[in-house]
């Protein structure tokens, strides 16, 4: 049965946000926030690219006086700052916010308001960034900014305070959307969608969701610690009264090592969708694949460790996580295999989104290869702080996690717009990004087995390591120019596409039942779900259920393992309150880098906004309190 | 291409109440949610303390005075009490009894305000400055960690008891009350390690 055009009008009303300005401001519609969140992402993961091809350049002939010293460590600080902290996390959490709703047939998130808080904080973060570095206060001790160095006796000024607290702001809005996204996941599947019928993408970004919630909490921590050693004069780090600064590498690393696998592990998802779509058939081990992921979650807390084999720590804790940090490459194996027997024994087709799922496999294990390799403690004493790392690093982050998101984003591309971008353009810029990153980074583990230090401004002529230092830049120019391919790509066909239907690709989850671009309420009915692939089911019309309010913005909510129904959930409309709450933490969290005082002082404007967010819309009592009866 | 896929009702969800109470309340797992990003900051803060405290060749270090036990005593009595009404509202809210939430949560607001003295005199108390080496620093931190736990649930309950004197109150308001006097008792589980990490630690050295 088609939808009765009154119901979708009546669903329109409900839903859709308020025209113009004041809609844009107080939206708690997930898909907008999520590609305000996707956009956002994007442009800051093109500027940080520039500044990496700006390093590039400078490092493309020895003894280059083009940078300074100071200005190549603020461009790598900025750099591996902006891709972890504002470009990857956000973009992985962006993409459960968009899709996570959708696959379960839902009309929002569980807290919708929180939803647009998250967002509106993580811009806050963004800026405190990036304004600082146009006023010329750049963090530039790395990504990770060890004391005593980062410390009040040896950075005074401000860079190390703006690095620490762009940390705040952002963990606070992926700790925000992570509660979301689990709750989410757990509580408003559709009828028959029980916990052994959830699709793989939505364990991955439910596992990811509950690692952030374990392992964020430490870095906020111990950003907090460090700030206050430099504001309060705290001796948490100072190893003349007392404190200890191999204790920040613990706490940042018990967060850095998870941290890597909270972006590994949504890429898993997406492949898994992308590869069980264009198989035509059931993922090949789907129990397997979940258990992988519940594996590598647990296992990449052990691993922290491995991040400072070089600190000197006692010889039975280095040989302990060395046969840990091997043991994560099984379930990550098993994983491989899995996709790799879906592809082999499906009817496979190879459209650019699934191009890009073969550039992870190839990339990955490459990364995985040389990840081993750095487990080892005894070799990672030769290698740490090399251009081994460097390209360690990025073969698993781009090879891991920015492929499977390229795919991702060509695959649901046609989902969120209505179009599909264009074939031609999408390969050319496939094999420009995925050449010119093979062409990049290769060279730099042989650079990093020669001895070349990371971190690096420059470097002696005679060192012979000129040579694979233009090709690595020359690789990362064909790169980036790829990665501009596929934005005009993207752009373009937003506007020129080939209109692309509901389901251009035959997708086996249910964000492909309803239109494209979704409408404001996603799907008219709550649809009743009897397998791992609810869409393939020869054509039919999909069993559905009526009777969640059309009228008033309600949800449905189940159990968390049979996701049986329980009740109808009232849902949050638009709110100017999140963005209110969000400024006002936001000046909570820039004034304490000057005083403390901003804390108790900035406390009473966010609770006097959250007061605002939560105030009651149901009448007022209308018996009076002392005759309250029972 | 495709167009959306057409639907077959195969039936009706209207007959489903419109709120619930305890874990089967949606607000319940944020709530939960929350309580484990906390916890953990609590477990990792702790583990920060015993970290410095194994590094340490004396704990508290040479010079510096025992935290005091008399305020912490009054207050860890105090809040261990506040159980007892506490747990009271949650069985009013779980009841459903309307004039028990009300003056339940009012008293809890004012519970917890007084709780603040003997907290104040606790950091009073602790015989050190923040800035004096890290065993002060980590000893500030975790009561600091604390007490604004304790600040922001009192806050929370203000707020909630105000609006169940001014507002309706319906199943989720019921529910509300539930979660709010839920998160007290996670207030009261986190304070127990902490008070034995920072007042009988130091001393069974
Ligand atoms: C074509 C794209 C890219 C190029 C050419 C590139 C290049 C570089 C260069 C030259 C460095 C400095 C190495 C050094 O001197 O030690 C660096 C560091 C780094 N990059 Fe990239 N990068 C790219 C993309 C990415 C992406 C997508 C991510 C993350 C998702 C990333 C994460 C990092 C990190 C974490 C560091 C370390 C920063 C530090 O040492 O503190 N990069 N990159
Ligand atoms: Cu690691």
């Amino acid at each position: 049965m088609k939808p009765d055009p009154s119901l979708l009008e009546q669903l329109d009303r409900t839903w859709r946000d308020p025209p113009g300005l004041w809609g844009f401001l107080t939206t708690v519609d997930h898909k907008r926030i999520a590609a305000r969140y996707i956009v956002t992402a994007l442009l800051l993961m093109f500027l940080a690219g520039m500044l990496a091809l700006d390093m590039r350049w400078q490092l493309s002939v020895p003894e280059n006086t083009r940078m300074t010293p100071q200005l190549f460590n603020e461009s790598f600080s900025l750099h591996g700052s902006t891709m972890l902290f504002l470009v990857s996390v956000p973009l992985m959490e962006a993409m459960a916010f968009w899709l996570v709703p959708l696959m379960l047939g839902a009309r929002n998130m569980a807290f919708p308001r929180l939803g647009a808080f998250s967002f509106w904080l993580y811009f806050g973060g963004v800026l405190t960034l990036w304004v600082a570095h146009a006023i010329d206060i750049t963090p530039d001790l790395g990504w990770f900014e060890y004391p005593p160095l980062s410390g009040p006796a040896y950075s005074p000024g401000h860079r190390a305070d703006i690095w620490a607290q762009m940390i705040t702001f952002t963990e606070v809005a992926a700790l925000a959307a992570s509660v979301n996204v689990a709750a989410t996941i757990l509580k408003m599947r559709p009828p028959g969608m029980t916990l052994a019928r959830m699709p793989v993408f939505l364990w991955a970004m439910l596992i990811a969701s509950i690692m952030t919630m374990f392992s964020m909490p430490a870095v906020m921590l111990v950003t907090s610690m460090l700030i206050a050693d430099r504001l309060v004069s705290t001796q948490f780090f100072s190893v003349a009264a007392g404190g200890d600064a191999v204790l920040f590498q613990h706490l940042f690393w018990f967060f850095g090592h998870p941290e890597v696998y909270i972006i590994f592990v949504p890429a898993t998802g997406f492949v898994s969708s992308i590869v069980e779509t264009f198989s035509r058939r059931v993922l090949y081990g789907h129990s397997v694949l979940v258990l992988a992921i519940l594996s590598i979650g647990a296992l990449a807390f052990g691993l922290w460790v491995h991040h400072m084999f070089a600190v000197g720590l006692p010889r039975l804790g280095n040989d302990f996580y060395t046969a840990a940090s091997m043991a994560i490459a099984v379930p990550a194996g098993l994983q491989i295999f899995c996709w790799l027997a879906t592809i082999g024994t499906g009817r496979t087709w190879f459209p650019t989104p699934m191009l890009w799922i073969l550039g992870f496999v190839a990339t990955f294990v490459i990364g995985g290869l040389s990840g081993v390799m750095t487990a080892s403690a005894a070799l990672d004493l030769q290698l740490t702080d090399t251009y081994f790392i460097v390209a360690h690093l990025h073969y698993v982050l781009i090879g891991g996690a920015i492929f499977p998101l390229f795919g991702a984003f060509c695959y649901w591309y046609p989902k969120a717009t209505g179009r599909l971008m264009s074939e031609r353009w999408g390969k050319v810029a496939f094999v420009l990004i995925v050449g010119g990153f093979n062409l990049g980074f290769f060279p730099m583990h042989l650079l990093g087995l020669e001895g070349m230090p990371r971190r690096v401004y420059t470097y002696p002529a005679h060192m012979g390591w000129d040579m694979l230092n233009q090709i690595a830049t020359a690789g990362s120019a064909i790169a980036v120019t790829g990665g501009l391919v596929f934005a005009a790509n993207a752009l373009c066909s937003y506007w020129r596409g080939k209109p692309s239907g509901a389901d251009p690709w035959g997708g086996s989850t249910l964000e492909w039942a309803t239109a494209s671009p979704p409408p404001a309420y996603n799907i008219p009915f709550t649809p009743r779900v009897d397998s791992l692939t609810p869409m393939w089911n020869g054509g039919a019309p999909l069993p559905a259920l009526d009777g969640i309010a059309i009228d008033t913005r309600e949800v449905l909510v189940s159990s968390v393992t049979d996701a049986q129904p329980l009740y109808r959930q009232k849902s949050a409309g638009p709110s100017i309150w999140p963005l209110v709450a969000a400024l006002a933490v936001s000046a909570m969290f820039i004034a304490s880098i000057f005083t403390p005082w901003a804390i108790p002082i900035g406390a009473l404007p966010i609770g006097a906004a959250l007061t605002g967010w939560f105030w009651p819309n149901r009448p007022r009592a209308k018996i009076g309190a002392l005759e309250a009866a029972p | 291409m495709t167009g959306t896929r057409e639907f077959a009702i195969v039936g009706t969800l209207s007959d489903l109440p419109s709120s619930a109470s305890g874990p089967r309340h949606l607000v319940w797992w944020g709530n939960i949610g929350f309580m484990v990003i906390e916890g953990t900051g609590f477990v990792l803060a702790a583990a920060a303390y015993l970290y410095l405290m194994t590094q340490a060749s004396a704990w508290p270090p040479k010079g510096d005075p025992l935290p005091g036990l008399l305020w912490s005593g009054i207050f860890t009595a105090g809040l261990l009490l506040s159980e007892i009404p506490n747990l009271w509202v949650l069985r009013c809210a779980r009841a459903k009894n309307l004039a028990g939430v009300r003056w339940g949560t009012a008293a809890m607001a004012v519970i917890a305000l007084a709780l603040f003295v003997p907290r104040g005199f606790e950091f009073a108390h602790l015989g050190l400055p923040w800035h004096q080496d890290a065993y002060g620093s980590v000893v500030w931190l975790l009561l600091v960690l604390h007490t604004v736990h304790v600040v922001t649930d009192w806050g929370d309950t203000v707020v909630l008891g105000a609006w169940l004197f001014t507002h309706e109150v319906g199943d989720d308001q019921f529910a509300d009350v539930e979660d709010n006097s839920n998160y007290w008792t996670f207030v009261v589980l986190c304070w127990l390690p902490v008070y034995l990490l920072i007042y009988w630690a130091p001393r069974a050295l």
